[in-house]
């Protein structure tokens, strides 16, 4: 929950953006919202970009799969925006979050709002990811990154690729860049019953996790219905419609197997 | 006002072991504790669960509640009119009660103080099929006057108008207008006599007509004033007499400051039935005689804890006799016991004492509750085991609000406390004449309509002619707005100087006012309700296209919006900007008009749970809110429309300028434990932050529920299985299960805020 100071923020001549680009940069963002511990640390600024490549079953925004179904924003307003909250934030511990959809779908534009935030800002900056687009981040994105928000929602190839719609390596691939680069990183692992409860399953993404070395916590969330309605409105089956919530102790099952590899898990 | 105390309190008994200073030879309980209070850094650990007595005591109480809420009142002494020494003393449980004293001769049992208005008092007698003494009738109707007949006696007609349409609304005009917090420890630092002695100096000194720059009205009323708060004083002993309390002298162990400072209490509520009879700010003073005995190994922390637990059980059961009517507008049978706690002294050491946090741990050991109205004064400076105490607390029973120290602290000093929701005064020596509120969303209607009730189409308000165009103009409506908003706050002054007048007259806060200096600092109470719908009505007709729609007389009805407007509750300075003007602007037409007493001028954005009767008495509004639907809370955001989670709607409200609504500015926030965090520890954390970024950035005061939408639902269906279940609605709390049904889908309809 670590929060710059003003006197902590070195100066840069530029932003990543603007030296690509040469022009400000603009991108398709779904909302903004605050929130409380579940975006990361503490009271976020998160923004939510739209567009997503994959097509999770479960997935509790259906809304922002498509860029299209964003608002072409410039990165100038959405610092301004976030800018409201810094006195906020700096008294309440938290920091900002870029999330999505998926945010490495705008690769350009995520580094400069994570820039941004970090050095205009000063806050403690979050990238919520499921890292199939890992490869798109570049080191500068990740050096302006102080948390990974990963998710690793299956080891079990046939599963990821049933659950998402693409291949699960990317995201693998990703983990093992951010672990060579020391990056701290949460695991995400959301627990469906039927779909991501095999304890074999489990144990693969725990004993990968567990052997980073630089995951510091493991988010174990149960899989709830309530995007449902999303899905009606966008007139896409739900396929998880009669699938239940996990037991408390099927999630308490799932954090002793996350645990037993060394992890924070809660 | 000097008084030289008896050599034997200070060597020998009451007084030893405390460090003396100026408390000593002036009434000055803030200096007593500055100088002798023991901060406290650590965390909840020390504390101790309820005794086997405690528990029994308060079970014997809480069975009687649901006979209570199924039938209105337990019980009424309808027979006699309370006073001081009214009733026969009583108990709960004469062998088990530590701390002693009952309104009337049982608890629950309601009394009646017909002061107020007679025509109150018979009412509600015959509401609950009690009988109504012809012969009382005679007495407060005959030969003695009320309060409320001195009102209507000299309200105008148009005050009359005003009132019966509803533009001002809630005026203590037939009930106490309480508020008043009389400093209540003094009683048990000084004992009664000292308090005399001063009483009668202050008195002495008014014997030459020409004292002080005071008319010769004045002058005399005071002197009539302090001779009844003596008068009161003497019954004080009496009544603790009857308890086999001999009160003359300070008391001598914590269990005699919190007896002392509850009979007190005790004495203020036997006599007034005000709106908020609040305690004030007695947490740290009792702990400075609890740490003594602790120290002298008189007192363990389990006696320590079971004391301060008993003394809740006796403020949780302070009732009032009150209409179905008043309930409608106040529900759930608020008395706000408020007790504020913590904060940080001028010097910069925290307010915060291990009993601080005893008070807090009732909570814990009797259970949640919605009084007394546990309010903490937060800085982001108090001890971080503290601050997460409360956040704790707060996730678990949802019964604390939490006002900011820092927007309190340089304007009254460091013995400051909260009467009623939000309006902070320092104790012993301020007071307010309490005024209610108007409703500004009828009042932009009337703007609209040229002064014509949009409900009655009677004219209400001056004729400052309707507008007439289709689409609304922005310009035109502020125009119109501001000349009806002129009136309106003439006409509210008005009638609460009547008020005020009439109340001093007929129904005196003798012993409250006892416990004052006598030379207060009175602030005249004002307030504003419908905030959000007026200032999202004008965003819609400044950002939107917002249509008429009349009726064959040509009153606007309704309306019709084409496009999207900003709404106050996003951190959006183009809906913010107008709900922070209207504050302003009504706060500036407010302090117009000349107050009864020169009482200072203040305002409130504050509603109580009278925001569903506003609504229901307001019809549709340009914002899109239909006729009758309720308004938001006090100062919150209209419901639904502040979509960018709680911390930015809070921010919004955070706008509101606190220099022109001293007397408050209340949010409700209503979150899932989700919306938190995921584990118990960092929700704490959280939670604790969230209060910590609110008062780093000018926010006022914060109620927090922690709280599933299943459980409220479960308690619609199921009451007799949530009977403890507490929410916090604006600037107080309620059992849930006390709420009309109006209200309980008003408060599942607001905005939880959570996690998806």
């Amino acid at each position: 929950m670590a929060v710059l100071l003003g006197s902590d923020i070195p100066t840069r001549p530029a932003t990543p953006a603007a030296v690509v680009t040469g022009r400000p940069s603009e991108g398709s963002v779904h909302s903004w919202d605050l929130s409380t511990g579940v975006d990361g640390p503490g009271t976020r600024f998160v923004t939510f970009l739209a567009g997503c490549p994959l097509t999770c079953l479960y997935c509790h925004n259906p809304d922002t799969w498509r860029m299209r179904n964003g608002k072409r924003t410039s990165a100038d307003d959405v610092i301004a925006e976030a800018g409201k909250y810094t006195r906020f934030i700096a008294a309440s511990g938290g920091g900002a979050t870029v999330s999505g959809g998926e945010p490495l779908l705008q690769p350009v534009f995520t580094g400069e709002l994570l820039h941004r935030m970090k050095y205009e800002l000063g806050l403690h900056t979050a990238l919520d990811t499921s890292g199939f687009l890992g490869a798109r981040a570049t080191d500068a994105l990740l050096r302006d990154t102080d948390l990974v928000l990963l998710d690793i929602k299956s080891w079990d190839r046939d599963t990821y690729e049933k659950l998402t719609g693409r291949p699960l390596q990317p995201t693998l691939d990703f983990a093992r860049r951010l672990a060579d680069l020391g990056q701290e990183v949460h695991v995400r692992y959301v627990l469906v019953p039927d779909l991501t409860d095999d304890p074999a399953d489990i144990e693969g993404v725990a004993a990968f996790a567990g052997g980073l070395g630089n995951v510091s916590r493991v988010d174990i969330l149960p899989f709830h219905r309530l995007g449902e309605a999303k899905w009606r409105a966008l007139a896409r089956p739900f396929t998880l419609h009669d699938t239940p919530s996990p037991t408390p102790e099927q999630v308490a099952a799932t954090r002793e197997i996350f645990r037993s590899h060394g992890l924070y898990a809660v | 006002m000097t008084v030289t105390p008896a050599e034997a309190t200070v060597n020998g008994g009451a007084w030893k072991g405390f460090k003396g200073g100026l408390w000593r030879d002036a009434i000055d309980v803030r200096d007593f504790i500055q100088q002798n209070y023991t901060p406290y850094e650590g965390d909840g650990s020390f504390l101790a669960g309820p005794t086997e007595r405690t528990t029994a005591v308060w079970k014997a109480i809480t069975d009687r509640f649901p006979e209570e809420r199924a039938k209105g009142v337990h019980d009424v002494a309808y027979d006699i009119p309370s006073t001081i020494t009214a009733h026969a003393p009583g108990w709960i449980d004469r062998d088990k009660d530590l701390i002693v004293g009952l309104q009337t001769d049982a608890p629950l049992k309601r009394a009646i103080m017909p002061n107020g208005g007679w025509r109150m008092v018979a009412g509600v007698l015959e509401t609950y099929g009690y009988p109504v003494s012809t012969e009382l009738e005679k007495v407060f109707t005959e030969y003695r006057k009320t309060h409320n007949a001195g009102v209507f006696d000299a309200y105008t007609p148009e005050i009359r108008a005003a009132r019966k349409a509803g533009i001002v609304t809630g005026l203590p005009d037939a009930y106490g207008r309480g508020r008043i917090i009389g400093d209540y420890r003094r009683v048990a630092l000084y004992g009664v006599d000292r308090l005399v002695e001063v009483k009668e100096q202050e008195k002495a000194e008014l014997n030459s007509l020409s004292a002080g720059n005071r008319s010769l009205e004045e002058t005399i009323r005071l002197r009539e004033e302090l001779a009844e708060q003596i008068r009161a004083l003497g019954e004080l002993k009496v009544m603790a007499a009857a308890y086999g309390y001999d009160i003359s002298g300070p008391a001598t162990t914590g269990r005699e400051a919190i007896q002392w400072l509850y009979f007190a209490y005790l004495a203020a509520v036997k006599e007034q039935n005000g709106a908020a009879m609040s305690l004030g700010r007695t947490s740290t003073f009792v702990d400075v005689y609890l740490q003594r005995d602790i120290e002298s190994g008189l007192l363990t922390e389990e006696q320590a804890q079971e004391l301060v637990d008993d003394f809740v059980i006796k403020l949780r059961i302070v009732r009032f006799l009150r209409t179905p009517e008043y309930d409608e507008l106040f529900s759930g049978d608020p008395t706000w016991v408020t007790e504020s706690i913590a904060g940080i002294g001028v010097d910069g050491r925290p307010l915060v004492t291990r009993t601080s946090f005893r008070y807090l741990q009732t909570l814990y050991n009797l259970g949640p509750a919605p009084e007394p109205n546990m309010t903490v004064l937060w800085s982001p400076q108090l001890p971080q085991g503290f601050k997460e105490f409360c956040a704790k607390v707060s996730i678990d029973t949802s019964s604390v609000q939490y006002e900011s120290d820092e927007l309190m602290r340089p304007r009254f000093g460091d013995d400051t406390a909260i009467a009623c929701c939000v309006s902070a005064m320092p104790v012993g020596k301020q007071m307010q004449f309490f005024g209610a509120r108007v409703n500004l969303a009828k009042t932009l209607l009337y703007a609209i309509n040229g002064g014509r009730d949009e409900k009655s189409g009677v004219q209400v308000g001056p004729d400052t002619g309707a507008v007439t165009s289709e689409v609304l103009d922005y310009d035109e409506v502020m125009r119109k707005f501001d000349a009806q908003m002129e009136w309106l706050a003439n006409v509210y002054v008005h009638a609460l100087n009547v008020i005020h007048y009439m109340h001093d007259k007929y129904a005196y806060e003798r012993i409250e006012m006892a416990l004052h200096d006598r030379d207060v600092r009175r602030t005249m109470a004002c307030g504003i309700a419908g905030l959000s719908v007026a200032a999202d009505s004008l965003a819609a007709i400044k950002y939107a296209k917002v249509t008429a729609l009349r009726d064959e007389t040509g009153l606007a009805t309704d309306f019709e919006i084409e496009g999207d407007f900003p709404a106050y509750g996003n951190n959006d300075d183009r809906a913010d900007s107008i709900a922070v003007r209207l504050v302003e602007e009504f706060m500036k037409k407010v302090r117009k008009h000349p107050t009864y007493r020169n009482a200072e001028h203040t305002q409130s954005v504050l509603t109580i749970t009278s925001n569903v009767v506003y609504g229901k008495k307001t019809g549709n509004t340009p914002d899109g809110r239909r006729a009758g639907e309720p308004f938001s809370p006090g100062a919150n955001p209209m419901n639904g429309r502040d979509t960018h989670g709680y911390v930015a709607s809070a921010l919004s409200v955070a706008k509101l300028p606190y220099q022109d609504a001293e007397d408050g500015i209340s949010l409700t926030n209503t979150v899932t434990p989700d919306g938190l965090g995921r584990t118990p520890e960092e929700r704490i954390r959280n939670l604790a932050g969230v209060l910590d970024g609110y008062m780093a950035t000018d926010g006022f005061h914060m109620n927090v529920n922690v709280l599933n939408r299943d459980v409220l639902l479960d308690a619609m269906e199921h009451p007799e299985n949530h009977p403890q279940l507490t929410i916090r609605v604006s600037g107080y709390a309620v059992n849930f299960v006390r709420l009309t049904r109006a209200q309980q889908l008003d408060v599942l309809h607001r905005t939880f805020h959570g996690s998806l």
